[in-house]
């Protein structure tokens, strides 16, 4: 499929950086098919203890897999496991626990309406001394023990759905220590969190590490990589593709790496000079959602940013705009025009939402590329209300061609397409629809390196035929490289505009942190 | 980067989606059903006896058809049995009051669907489960129903009026003729329409349907008045084919409705049937019953057996879809 790596630095399959003992565990010439895939081709991999080790490579390089038979979900077809250095296997999640090893997937496992210290002792109950009952005020001793450990300061009886994103996420690390896991896995941990959040977690690890904990971290933020890694792990099409230490390797070095090409990470653009007319207007904006007295302005040929911290009300800005959530003072104009009623109003008005959770808000899993392709605009592209299959599919293939869409047919389900994949079919939808004003959340979430660069010189694109963008991101290097304004939110309130010459990261985290 | 490789690699072949696979699958166990009750009785392949069972699908057709719309949206209405009761009584004391079949058919379609509207509104715009106010509405229905017509009976119509149920055209019973009507139409308007491509949206993925800007509610109104309309064209033809109405007419039709439904190969998760699954359904669950008859199954086995069937068809259609 891929040319030569010809771009491949020097670390290519280099013997593993010299290091003191023997690693905790180490998988050896791991291979791993599934029907049409080789979705682990001869991967080594080994971890020390107390070493924070990165897990590189864009989606579908193998992490997942590769984490999935290091907790035994999968079982490798072929290679060796060493614990300690002795020889075992791993062939059930029971023998990855027995051995220390815990997951933290993206999804967590936790049961919302269980309280804390319930989540953290599921299925180990300590046992009351009248058979059958268990013994709860030790289930809350041992439970404060644990947030004790992490530094996890609320009430152990508190419910897990009360907790907001991170907190969950430390319950769930709380969880896996009570175990006594002694090699953490944790898949993008910080995808969504707030950078407040970020740190807290960080120093949860550092205390961990300090404490000989092997923690093995996939990550898609260069930053956190180079912040954090002792040691790092590049994966690509199932293959180990590299080897490399911090102090030894760039960002530009590991993303050739993952991608086997240049990209560049900077997306460039041309910024607007003369935006054109203003195309979304918001005036004193208030919603059921808690947003307050918003003002907003964005002009044709615009990409304005939303930034703040997770929880700042960045979404809730995007839904009210939109008519997903009821305005409660104040009014949303576009071009001019007062909008009312909801997300129908909106789109027949010109505005498309592509929402953050791409699978929950964005698609139709069940559906085709085809009918996903078609379902915002159905009204525009049969104005006589009857529908043609024909029609449809070749408005698809246009599209499809268009935004460069890897799917086999359009009749394909959108179910099995990557991420990236996945995203440009919301922005097809709204293509479709003749969408003027495009509201992106979280455009790059869960998307892999190249299909970010991709979906960004899209929305330039957009613009550049005189739509308006509306961008939210939790990532302030893509505000900062992307926007020619942004708005910054705190508090479920806009804190303060930049204009691209103020633009940078430091200015809006500045703004978005800032405590009354 | 393969991200946008590899895309004109496909070669061109007949492909069958799966839905289609499915449909063929009960298409070809209707078939089979007919073949084997062919050999086994010479009772079946007989005109009249096909005539028959067309015409016994077909009152099992109206009702399902229109709850196909409701489950495609991922709906659910309990209600059409009770609603037929409530609609084919009303109609009844039209056509004795004013001796106008026209006006009689007209009240029995309107109740049908004003009921259907009343759902339509509690699960669009109260957010109450469609399952918990069609199952409500069952019951207030019902209670209606039975202090109107306070244990009565309404009987004798117009030949005329009558002719619906048992009359016959070119030899065709006449609902058999609507059933092919409503089952070009429901399938038109499900596959053909705008709105119907939205109703399977919204039954895929209600939020994401909401989000690209379909008008969830009017469309969910819109379908709940549709299968309460269908219920309506029930009563009319049950009531023309009994020659009178009771309080529990149609009581007992909620449930192979459903089971037609489901036999017909759509999900109760929505975005996943289609009419003609329907109708095929309908078939096969009326075969069968006739062809019980014709072997002198004892009757007790009918339920039993439209269980069984039901959950086959739904696993075989798990299984089916699990694959490839």
């Amino acid at each position: 499929m891929r040319a030569v790596m010809a771009t491949t630095p020097r670390l290519e399959l280099a013997a593993p950086p010299a290091v003191p003992g023997t690693p905790i565990l180490e998988l050896k010439g791991i291979s791993k098919t599934f029907p049409g895939v080789k979705a682990l081709d001869d991967v080594s991999f080994a971890v020390w203890p107390g070493e924070v080790h990165m897990l590189l490579g864009e989606n579908g390089a193998g992490k997942s897999s590769l984490m999935k038979v290091l907790c035994g979900a999968y079982q490798a077809d072929a290679g060796e496991y060493f614990h300690n250095g002795e020889k075992v296997e791993i062939r059930s999640p029971a023998d990855a626990r027995r051995f220390g090893i815990a997951v933290i997937f993206q999804e967590f496992s936790l049961v919302p309406y269980l309280d804390v210290a319930q989540n953290i002792f599921l299925g180990r109950e300590f046992p009351s001394r009248i058979p059958g009952l268990t013994d709860r005020r030790r289930l809350y001793r041992e439970a404060q023990k644990v947030l004790d450990l992490i530094g996890l300061e609320v009430d152990p009886r508190t419910k897990v759905h009360q907790l907001g994103v991170a907190q969950q996420q430390m319950v769930e690390i709380g969880k896996a220590l009570s175990q006594d896991a002694r090699i953490l896995v944790m898949d993008e941990p910080t995808a969504a969190l707030s950078d407040r959040e970020t740190e807290r977690l960080f120093e949860v690890m550092r205390q961990l590490q300090a404490k000989g904990v092997a923690l093995v971290y996939i990550s898609h933020r260069m930053a956190e990589v180079f912040a954090l890694g002792d040691r790092i792990t590049v994966l690509r099409d199932g293959k180990l593709v590299g080897r490399a230490l911090p102090g030894e390797t760039s960002p530009d070095e590991l993303v050739r790496m993952m991608v086997g090409r240049n990209v560049d990470m900077s997306y460039p653009r041309r910024f607007a000079t003369e935006p054109g007319e203003v195309v979304l207007e918001t005036k004193g904006l208030s919603s059921t959602n808690g947003i307050r007295d918003i003002d907003l302005k964005v002009r044709a040929g615009e990409i304005v940013g939303l930034c703040g911290l997770v929880g700042s009300g960045r979404t809730e800005v995007a839904r009210a705009i939109f008519g997903a959530d009821a305005v409660t003072a104040g009014e949303v104009r576009i071009f001019g025009k007062p909008r009312t009623g909801g997300p129908d109003a909106a789109a027949f008005a010109g505005v498309g939402l592509i929402p953050e959770s791409r699978k929950a808000e964005g698609l139709a899993l069940i559906r085709t590329v085809s009918d996903n392709l078609a379902v915002a605009g159905l009204p525009k592209l049969f104005p006589n209300m009857m529908f043609s299959p024909g029609k449809a599919r070749r408005s698809a293939q246009e599209l499809i061609q268009r935004l460069r869409i890897a799917t086999p047919s359009p009749n394909q389900s959108v179910a099995v397409l990557s991420g990236g994949n996945q995203q440009k079919v919301v922005i097809g939808k709204w293509l479709a629809a003749g969408t003027r004003l495009f509201i992106f959340d979280e455009p790059t979430r869960g998307i892999d390196v190249g299909a970010k660069s991709e979906i960004f010189a899209l929305i330039d694109q957009l613009v550049a035929e005189g739509a308006a963008v509306l961008m939210i991101s939790s990532e302030q290097a893509e505000i900062v490289h992307v926007c020619d304004r942004a708005y910054v939110m705190r508090g479920k309130r806009i804190v303060g505009e930049l204009g691209r010459a103020d633009l940078s990261e430091e200015n809006i985290v500045r703004m978005g942190m800032h405590d009354e | 980067m393969s991200l946008a490789g590899d895309v004109s690699a496909g070669t061109p072949r007949i492909h069958l989606s799966k839905d289609m696979q499915q449909l063929l699958y009960r298409l070809l166990a209707a078939g089979l059903l007919c073949v084997a009750l062919s050999v086994a009785t010479d009772a079946f392949f007989t005109a009249n006896n096909i005539l028959n069972v067309l015409r016994q699908a077909s009152l099992l057709f109206f009702l399902a058809s229109g709850l196909t719309l409701v489950i495609l949206t991922g709906g659910l209405d309990l209600s059409v049995g009770a609603n037929i009761g409530l609609s084919a009584c009303l109609a009844a004391t039209v056509i004795k009051a004013t001796g106008s079949p026209a006006l009689g058919t007209l009240t029995g379609l309107a109740s049908g669907c004003a009921i259907g509207i009343c759902n339509g509104l509690m699960v669009a715009k109260l957010r109450i489960p469609s399952f918990i106010a069609t199952y409500g509405m069952l019951w207030v229905l019902h209670g209606v129903t039975y202090y109107y017509m306070a244990g009565e009976t309404i009987h004798g119509f117009p030949p005329g009026f009558r002719h619906i149920g048992s009359g016959y055209f070119l030899g065709i019973p006449i609902p058999v003729y609507l059933m092919i009507g409503f089952l070009i139409a429901g399938t038109v308007f499900a596959q053909r329409t705008v709105w119907g491509q939205q109703i399977y949206a919204i039954g895929a993925n209600p939020m994401a349907a909401r989000l690209s800007g379909i008008p969830v509610d009017r469309r969910l109104i819109l379908v709940y008045a549709f299968s309460g309309a269908m219920a309506g064209v029930a009563s009319i033809v049950f009531l023309a084919r009994l020659n009178s109405a009771e309080g529990d007419i149609g009581e007992a039709m909620t449930l192979p409705a459903i089971a037609a439904v489901l036999i017909g190969g759509a999900s109760l998760f929505g975005g996943v049937g289609s009419v003609f699954g329907t109708f095929v359904g309908a078939l096969i669950l009326t075969l069968v019953l006739n062809g019980m008859n014709l072997l002198a199954v004892n009757a007790s086995w009918q339920p039993l057996v439209t269980g069984v069937i039901v959950i086959f068809a739904v696993w075989l259609d798990m299984v089916g879809r699990k694959r490839s």
